[in-house]
């Protein structure tokens, strides 16, 4: 349906700005309180705008609150994760497109059949595995379990099976090896399907909650989503500089949703399905 | 001498040979071991044990003490399941069909070759990269009861202020409000690759037939974007099913059980309470329920979804 005439155009923008200024305003909000005065803050009427802009709210909030230290913790956690399962997923994805091996259909389908089970089953005893390991409160409790995925898997394969098996075929008599193939030949091939899946990873591992939640006990251990826990806590009604520490957790995802929108949003569709 | 080297040459080759063949059938199962010793420790393993410990009394540490058969089903079923399945359910209705809608009308908007559409389908697409502990942190602000935008603005129109999060009677929906919000991103960018893939020609060809704007949207766009609507509707109930993050940041339950979904329930009941047989059992539940309504769902859709 596409609207031609000049007054529909009007009332279209019109709709366009308001709607954007709807979605919109919770992040704008944020910004313009981060800027205020603490007098502006918390006034009757609200202010919407600062008079004007007060930057230290932004270095008060990084002085007296581990901003940078969580954004540097989510940042190892989600990097790690997201190389690992890169890494497991398309070393299993070539397998299951290329080889062929005993047992193989029934391994996939039991890979398959872990994407229907929701995390809240496997959490629990999750959470006892890495308390028994000893490694609660570490960078290694916030990743192991997020190493490998049957959706990273299944979305690779997908991708590697586009590559046609003549070129694997010609590339053995040729006399490369399998692992030279997947490694110079079909990675790079599946470049798409490894930037989809890796962008997906690193957002969601990057907005996880509920695990970090429950394994990091100590205040330099939170992950960003924590942090942003427990900023409310610590500030009190400082809404001021809560919203500095806001804008700054908000940012890296901002400008990474700008980055690679197109990934992301590929990945997010795939992934949704996955309980 | 001669014959013998030979022999013995063609023995090692053999058994290189061998060895070879052994690498080769070997080596697939190389590919997968990293995934598949992952997955073992952290989802089939798991699975079993949340099964195993769901049967049993556990002790504060999540050993399991007494042997109690389906007696934690029993008792959730008819007690705090059932009770945070309800508000579950009626959280899934407050923010999933909302959510579709307005995601359809943005994307309505968006979908318009006019200049700038680009800017707006960023801008529509922008809750996509707010994290729900953010967009939680942000609400706790605007929703607050005194000096709050949202009841000014609520004020300016003669409305009384709500007490979004201390009324038993509202806190659903304010927590319902962000997650829409949150969720809303996603339902844009679903909602409009689906128009994208609406082939031109059918638009022309109602034009012909004299269709103005909106029997367009009734009766092209909508039946053609179904199967994403429909899409866009099963992720959004398991989604919403899975809500836990608002409702900590937010109103952690309360007030009064008003927001008491059920992940919330079964944190509590582990990682509060240390009753780690009885949360194990009020999980199985709830993948129970939610393989049902995904099946149900399906089962009503297919008859009104239309595939090309």
């Amino acid at each position: 349906m596409i609207i031609a005439d000049r007054f529909s155009k009007v009332l279209l923008y019109l709709a366009l700005i308001l709607a954007a200024l709807v979605m919109m305003f919770p992040i704008l909000f944020a910004v313009s309180t981060s800027l205020m005065d603490p007098s502006e803050v918390n006034t009757f009427p609200p202010t919407l705008i600062p008079s004007s802009p007060r930057w230290s709210n932004y270095v008060e909030v990084a002085r007296s609150f581990p901003i940078f230290r969580y954004l540097l913790n989510s940042l190892i956690v989600s990097t790690a994760v997201t190389l690992g399962q890169v890494l497991t997923a398309s070393l299993s994805a070539y397998a299951f497109a290329f080889m062929k091996f005993w047992g193989k259909n029934a391994l996939f389908a039991l890979f398959m059949s872990t994407m229907m089970v929701p995390w809240e089953i496997t959490i629990i005893p999750n959470y006892l595995t890495i308390r028994s390991w000893k490694l609660l409160d570490s960078y290694p409790g916030l990743i192991l379990p997020f190493l490998a995925t049957a959706f990273g898997t299944f979305l690779l394969r997908q991708f590697f099976m586009q590559i046609p098996r003549e070129l694997e075929e010609a590339a053995r008599i040729d006399g490369c090896g399998r692992f030279r193939f997947f490694r110079s030949i079909a990675v790079p091939l599946a470049r798409p399907g490894l930037l989809t899946l890796g962008a997906y990873t690193f957002l969601s591992t990057w907005n996880q909650y509920l695990w970090p939640l429950l394994v990091t006990n100590s205040r330099l251990m939170r992950t960003v989503q924590i942090g942003t826990r427990f900023l409310m806590n610590e500030e009190g009604l400082q809404y001021h500089r809560i919203m500095a520490g806001v804008v700054l957790f908000m940012l890296p995802a901002l400008v990474f949703l700008l980055w690679g929108q197109r990934y992301l949003v590929r990945g997010m569709m795939a992934g949704s399905v996955k309980g | 001498m001669r014959a013998g080297t030979e022999a013995a040459f063609r023995s090692k080759g053999g058994s290189n040979w061998k060895l070879g063949r052994w690498a080769e059938r070997l080596e697939p199962y190389l590919y997968i071991a990293p995934s598949l010793i992952l997955l073992s420790i952290f989802v089939f393993y798991p699975i079993i044990r949340s099964v195993y410990l769901s049967l049993y009394l556990t002790d504060p540490l999540g050993n399991p003490k007494v042997f109690i058969g389906l007696r934690h089903y029993a008792t959730q079923l008819t007690g705090g399941f059932f009770q945070s399945l309800l508000v579950t359910l009626k959280f899934v209705l407050y923010t999933v069909p909302v959510g579709l809608v307005l995601g359809f009308i943005l994307a309505l908007l968006a979908y318009q070759p006019v200049k700038g559409s680009r800017f707006f389908q960023l801008v529509f697409s922008s809750p996509l990269a707010v994290s729900a502990a953010t967009g939680a942190t942000i609400f706790l602000m605007m929703l607050n009861p005194v000096s709050g935008i949202v009841n000014y603005l609520l004020g300016l129109i003669g409305i009384e202020p709500v007490r979004w999060l201390t009324d038993p009677k509202w806190a659903l929906w304010a927590v319902g409000m962000v997650s829409i919000w949150l969720r809303l991103g996603f339902n844009f960018v679903l909602m409009l690759s689906g128009l994208q893939n609406v082939p031109e020609e059918l638009y022309e060809a109602a034009l012909v037939d004299g269709a103005g704007p909106w029997a367009r949207t009734i009766h092209v766009t909508l039946p053609m974007i179904s199967p994403t609507i429909f899409f866009a509707l099963v992720v959004g109930v398991i989604h919403a099913f899975q809500v836990f993050t608002e409702i900590d940041m937010m109103t952690a339950g309360g007030p009064s059980g008003a927001t008491n979904v059920v992940v919330f329930q079964i944190y509590q009941e582990a990682f509060r309470k240390y009753e780690f047989g009885s949360a194990s059992a009020q999980a199985i539940l709830l993948f129970i329920v939610m393989v049902i309504l995904t099946y149900f769902q399906f089962r009503l859709g297919e008859r009104r979804v239309h595939y090309q």
